[in-house]
């Protein structure tokens, strides 16, 4: 309980610095102002449609890595697990680069997250269609790294085949992920798919601490597995999906947060759920704030921070872990 | 009205039978050792009497919703995984899962109860993959003790423990079946199954190839035909058995 207030309050204070760090100059009694009561003129602009939208995105795709990543790692029983692993990001990223390579996304603005939506929801279909009725984890795995492949290998083949050079830069930095430039338009699609993420994930928690000890005895404790895979890829496949369609690929986030968290609420994967997801709204808003405060006048990718930074400190559990081995 | 009812339960694996045609009811009161040499279908047979496997025949638990048949059978698998380092305490209130809904004082009651009979009650804060083997499995049982069913079904639940701590678990399990509930457990160890169950059932192949009273069961031709083994009896506060040599 403690840990959820704690991190509720890191996650209020990183969404109020997200607000009100920018390249603007402008006093926080004006911005806040501006953001409240909607006087002056360029200073609600700015709050309104740029910087709102932006920190809301990143609470949002934050909590739905940091979630799903948890559940992911909670139904395989690995902490080594992420939610890419059943290939919903590689495919919503392939839909989005489809959308900016058609030209589709500079016509219809929301033609690219409605296509990475798209293109996510069709590879869940062909997920659930390979890994069987009643496949246990590793099918569902063999699966979406099949998939994974099979979509990046997509990706890779419209760059290759792209005539416009520019085309092939604007959709490599849109792969890197990021919130920068976004609207209030994103939120607007995200969330109610998000919305519908988080519900499913919310039912697994039993489920998931029932999984700790194996899957025949969860069964033996009256937990439907079937119906269990089913509402966590699920979840996973909406909030993860719904994430790369307005942010691109973030990586890291679902794999290291609740590898990190875990142990503050004694290993339990129920008890991980909701913490983990403030653990990913936490680092990807202060991952958003630093691409603005490290380097204001360029676009330094979201996507590339967070691995920066989750990289090395993934070799520090590595250490960590073999010390305790050894 | 009995606890377990198995009629002709019968599962092929790749065409091959597994457990052919088992039947077995076992009442209140009953610690029945399920023993037979690798292979026979121990394994098999209780997870098909769960409902774990498709099967053929009969079984009441399988028959049963998935709830209901989890507040009346408890399950110790063989493998004793523990994905996550949670505490002894966390891992023996899993046991309550098919209670539902948060923990109340009698579930707490109940885990508290369940770590005290396995003696684990000094390591209830102790994280589970930091326990020896030994440990892991006697807090793995806690587990199965939590969750109060009136039948319980152990896979090797001795394999691997000591012989003080063999001994106490084999008392737990008599102890249960004497409070009136049922425990069907496999065993390799014919001395342990042979001094302690109220009733033994022999597995050869799939098939159940005799049932009844430990030494009874347990006689020579049943220990050559099945096991291929020599064994030496006696009676000291009970029944001894002693597999003695293997026949060429």
């Amino acid at each position: 309980m403690k840990t959820v207030i704690a991190l509720s309050g890191l996650v209020l204070v990183l969404f109020a610095a997200s607000l009100l760090i920018g390249p603007a100059a402008v006093g926080v009694p004006d911005q806040l102002r501006a953001l409240l009561t909607g006087e002056g003129e360029a200073v609600v602009l700015v709050m309104r449609e740029i910087r709102l939208p932006r920190a809301l995105l990143g609470l949002m795709v934050g909590a739905a890595l940091g979630l799903s990543g948890a559940a992911m790692q909670g139904y395989l029983r690995n902490p080594l697990a992420e939610p890419g692993l059943i290939g919903v990001s590689p495919a919503a990223s392939l839909g989005a680069v489809l959308a900016l390579q058609t030209g589709l996304a500079a016509a219809f603005a929301p033609a690219l997250p409605l296509a990475a939506l798209l293109a996510a929801g069709l590879s869940v279909g062909l997920l659930f269609v390979l890994a069987g009725p009643r496949g246990g984890a590793l099918t569902l795995i063999l699966a979406g790294v099949a998939l994974s492949a099979l979509a990046g290998a997509l990706t890779s083949l419209v760059l290759s085949l792209s005539p416009n050079p520019f085309a092939v830069a604007e959709i490599v930095f849109w792969l890197m992920g990021s919130l920068a430039d976004r609207s209030m338009l994103h939120v607007w699609l995200a969330a109610p798919v998000m919305a519908v993420g988080v519900l499913l994930l919310m039912g697994t928690g039993r489920g998931l601490d029932a999984l700790t000890l194996g899957e025949d005895a969860a069964a033996a404790l009256g937990i439907p597995l079937r119906r269990l895979r089913a509402q966590v890829v699920l979840g996973v496949a909406a909030l993860v999906g719904a994430a790369t369609a307005v942010a691109g690929a973030v990586g890291f986030v679902g794999l290291v947060v609740p590898h990190v968290l875990r142990p503050l609420v004694g290993g339990r994967p129920a008890a991980l759920l909701p913490v983990s997801a403030l653990g990913g709204a936490a680092v990807v808003l202060a991952a958003d704030i630093a691409t603005r405060v490290i380097a204001p006048d360029r676009d330094l990718k979201l996507g590339v921070l967070t691995a920066i930074v989750g990289a090395p400190f993934f070799f520090h559990l590595i250490f960590r872990m073999r010390r305790g081995l050894e | 009205m009995n606890l377990l009812e198995l009629s002709d339960l019968t599962v092929a694996r790749g065409g091959v039978p597994v457990v052919q045609r088992a039947s077995l009811s076992l009442a209140g009161g009953e610690f029945v050792g399920l023993v037979g040499p690798n292979g026979a279908g121990k394994t098999t047979l209780m997870r098909a009497a769960l409902g774990l496997v498709e099967h053929g025949g009969q079984s009441s638990l399988a028959r049963m919703p998935a709830a209901q048949r989890a507040r009346h059978a408890a399950f110790l698998p063989q493998t004793r995984e523990v994905a996550w380092p949670v505490s002894v305490e966390v891992l023996a209130a899993l046991g309550r899962v098919p209670h539902g809904g948060r923990m109340q004082a009698a579930d707490r009651a109940a885990v508290a109860q369940a770590l005290a009979r396995m003696g684990m009650e000094p390591l209830r804060t102790r994280n589970v993959q930091e326990l020896s083997g030994g440990e892991l499995a006697r807090a793995l049982i806690a587990r199965v003790l939590a969750q109060e069913t009136p039948l319980v079904l152990a896979d090797e639940p001795v394999a691997g423990l000591d012989p003080a701590q063999q001994i106490r678990t084999m008392q737990v399990f008599a102890a249960l079946a004497a409070e009136g509930r049922g425990v069907v457990a496999s065993i390799h160890d014919l001395g342990l199954a042979a001094r302690h169950c109220t009733r033994i059932v022999v597995l050869d192949r799939g098939r159940v190839v005799a049932d009844g009273a430990p030494m009874a069961v347990l006689d020579d031709a049943t220990l050559a035909g099945t096991f291929g083994i020599r064994a030496y009896r006696a009676v000291a506060d009970g029944p001894v058995l002693m597999p003695l040599s293997v026949f060429p």
